[in-house]
C-alpha cells in the first residue's frame, strides 16, 4: 500500500515541480502574510514572542489550503483520477499518496516561512529549531490529512474553492490550537517538557485524523 | 437479452439511476473472450455509464456484473484485467508521454515497466514524441498516448469509449489493428462509438442502446450494414 502511495505522491510532486503554480502562490501568500502582519504590528503593545506563534499558524493554515485545493484539482482536466481508480491500486493508497504529496508541499512552505518569521520578528530560533520543526511536522500531518479528504470531496462540486476551506477549517482547529500553544511555549524560552502535553494532544489528533480520513476516503468517491 | 456466465463480461439486470433518471436500465448481456461488442446509441443512451460501471468507476443501483467470473466491484485482480480507453485521455499534461505510460505501468505493477511502456508507445506509433510533455501534443497524439496507457498492462477486457476521438487516418488504422490483434489473442472488447463503419468493421456483435436499454443485440454477420445504418439514424433523429 505504501509503495503505491509513494508512487502517486511522486507523480503529484513531479507535476507540481513542473508547474510550480500552487507552490509559488502558497509561498507568495506566506511571505506577504508575514510582511503584512509585521507592518500591522505595534511592538509596544504586543511582544514578538506573543505574536509570532499566531502569525506562523495563520500562515501555515491558509497557505496549506492552497496546496490542498490543487491536490485533486490536477486529476480533473483529463480525468486522471479515473485512471487511478480503474487501476489495481487500493483507494486508501490513492488517499495516502495525495496526503504525502501535500505533506511535502506544506513542509517546504514551512521551511521557508519559519526562518522568515524569525527574521522579521527578531526571534532567536537557533535553540528551538529542531523541536519547532517537530511541532510543524506533527501539525502538518493533521492539516494535510483533513485537507486532502475534503479536497477529494470538494473537487467535483461547482464551489470547490469555497467548500474546501468551509469544510476544512473547523477540523483544523484541534490541530492548530495545540500546535500554536506548543510553539508559544518554545518561543518564550520554556523547556520542551512544558510543551509535551500539547504535543500529546497534537499526536492524538494526528492519529485520529489519519485513520479516520484514510478509511473515509473511499466513500467520497461515490457519485 | 442474453447472459453468459462463462463470459469475459456478463451483466444481469444492471441498473444505474441518477436521481429518478435511469441511465442504465436493466441491462443483461454477455461478451465472450475474443469477441468485440460494438455499442451504438444516441447521446445520453447510457453507453458511457455502462462502461463506467464495468470499469469499477460507478456502482450499479441494482443488478450485477461479473468480469472473468468475478462479481464487481471485485478487487485488484479484476481491475488488473481491464483497460479503459475514454474520450478523456486520463493523462497528466505536465508529464511526458513516456512518464504517463510508465506511471500507469507501475500502477499495474509491471516489473519491466520501462520496456512495457516503450512497446506500448511504439505500437501506437508515438515513440518519437515519447519525451514530449503531453500538453505539447495534438489531440490525436494525446489519444494515441492514452491508448498506449490503457493497453500497457495487456488487459483481457478493453472498455473503449469513443476511442477514435481525434485520431487521424493513420492513428485510427493503428488502433483498429491493435483492437483486432487483442481480440485475436483472446481479449474481449466493448467498443462504444458513433462511427458505424469503424464499429461494424471491428465488431463480432453489435448492439444499440437507447434510454438506458439495449434495443438491439445481434451478431455482426447477420446485420446488413445499410439497414442497420438507417435504423440507427432514425433512432438518433427521433431523440434529437
Amino acid at each position: 500500500m505504501l509503495s503505491d502511495a509513494w508512487l502517486i505522491a511522486r507523480k503529484d510532486l513531479a507535476i507540481e515541480f513542473r508547474t510550480r503554480s500552487a507552490f509559488l502562490s502558497a509561498l507568495v501568500f506566506a511571505l506577504l502574510g508575514i510582511v503584512i502582519f509585521f507592518f500591522a504590528w505595534d511592538s509596544s503593545a504586543v511582544s514578538a514572542i506573543d505574536l509570532a506563534p499566531g502569525v506562523l499558524w495563520v500562515i501555515f493554515t491558509f497557505s496549506g489550503l492552497l496546496g490542498m485545493h490543487r491536490s485533486f484539482g490536477v486529476e480533473q482536466p483529463d480525468r486522471g483520477i479515473d485512471g487511478l481508480l480503474s487501476s489495481p491500486v487500493a483507494r486508501e493508497s490513492i488517499f495516502l499518496g495525495k496526503a504525502i504529496a501535500n505533506l511535502v508541499f506544506v513542509a517546504v512552505v514551512q521551511a521557508v516561512a519559519i526562518p522568515a518569521v524569525g527574521f522579521f520578528y527578531g526571534l532567536p530560533l537557533g535553540d528551538v529549531a529542531l523541536p519547532l520543526a517537530g511541532i510543524a511536522l506533527l501539525a502538518a500531518i493533521g492539516l494535510v490529512t483533513v485537507g486532502t479528504l475534503f479536497s477529494a470531496m470538494a473537487v467535483n462540486t461547482r464551489f470547490a474553492e469555497l467548500l474546501l476551506p468551509m469544510l476544512s477549517l473547523p477540523f483544523f482547529v484541534p490541530v492548530v490550537i495545540p500546535a500554536a500553544q506548543a510553539t508559544a511555549k518554545l518561543l518564550s524560552g520554556r523547556p520542551v517538557g512544558d510543551a509535551v502535553p500539547w504535543l500529546k494532544l497534537l499526536l492524538a489528533f494526528d492519529i485520529v485524523f489519519v485513520v479516520a480520513c484514510t478509511l473515509a476516503y473511499p466513500f467520497t468517491l461515490e457519485e | 437479452m442474453e447472459t453468459a456466465s462463462g463470459s469475459a463480461v456478463a451483466t444481469e439486470n444492471l441498473t444505474r439511476s441518477f436521481g429518478r433518471r435511469r441511465a442504465v436500465d436493466g441491462i443483461s448481456l454477455g461478451v465472450g473472450a475474443g469477441e468485440t461488442l460494438a455499442l451504438f446509441g444516441p447521446n445520453g443512451a447510457g453507453k458511457t455509464t455502462l462502461l463506467r460501471i464495468l470499469a469499477g468507476l460507478l456502482k450499479p443501483t441494482s443488478g450485477s456484473a461479473t468480469i472473468g467470473g468475478v462479481k464487481l466491484p471485485g478487487g485488484a485482480e479484476v481491475r488488473r484485467r481491464v483497460g479503459v480507453i475514454s474520450h478523456h485521455t486520463l493523462l497528466y499534461e505536465a508529464l511526458t508521454a513516456r512518464e504517463n505510460v510508465e506511471f500507469a505501468a507501475r500502477l499495474y505493477r509491471i516489473p519491466d515497466f520501462r520496456g512495457a511502456s516503450e512497446r506500448a508507445l511504439d505500437r501506437m506509433r508515438i515513440l518519437d514524441r515519447a519525451d514530449s510533455p503531453v500538453r505539447s501534443l495534438s489531440r490525436g497524439m494525446r489519444q494515441r498516448v492514452s491508448v498506449a496507457r490503457a493497453m500497457v498492462h495487456e488487459p483481457r477486457l478493453i472498455l473503449a469509449d469513443e476511442p477514435f476521438t481525434g485520431l487521424d487516418v493513420v492513428g485510427a488504422s493503428v488502433l483498429s489493428q491493435l483492437l483486432a490483434d487483442v481480440t485475436q489473442s483472446g481479449a474481449a472488447v466493448i467498443l462504444v462509438t458513433h462511427n458505424i463503419d469503424e464499429g461494424l468493421a471491428l465488431a463480432t456483435r453489435v448492439g444499440i442502446m437507447d434510454g438506458g436499454r439495449i434495443v438491439l443485440l445481434d451478431d455482426r454477420a447477420s446485420i446488413d450494414r445499410s439497414a442497420f445504418a438507417q435504423r440507427y439514424r432514425n433512432l438518433v433523429a427521433a431523440g434529437a
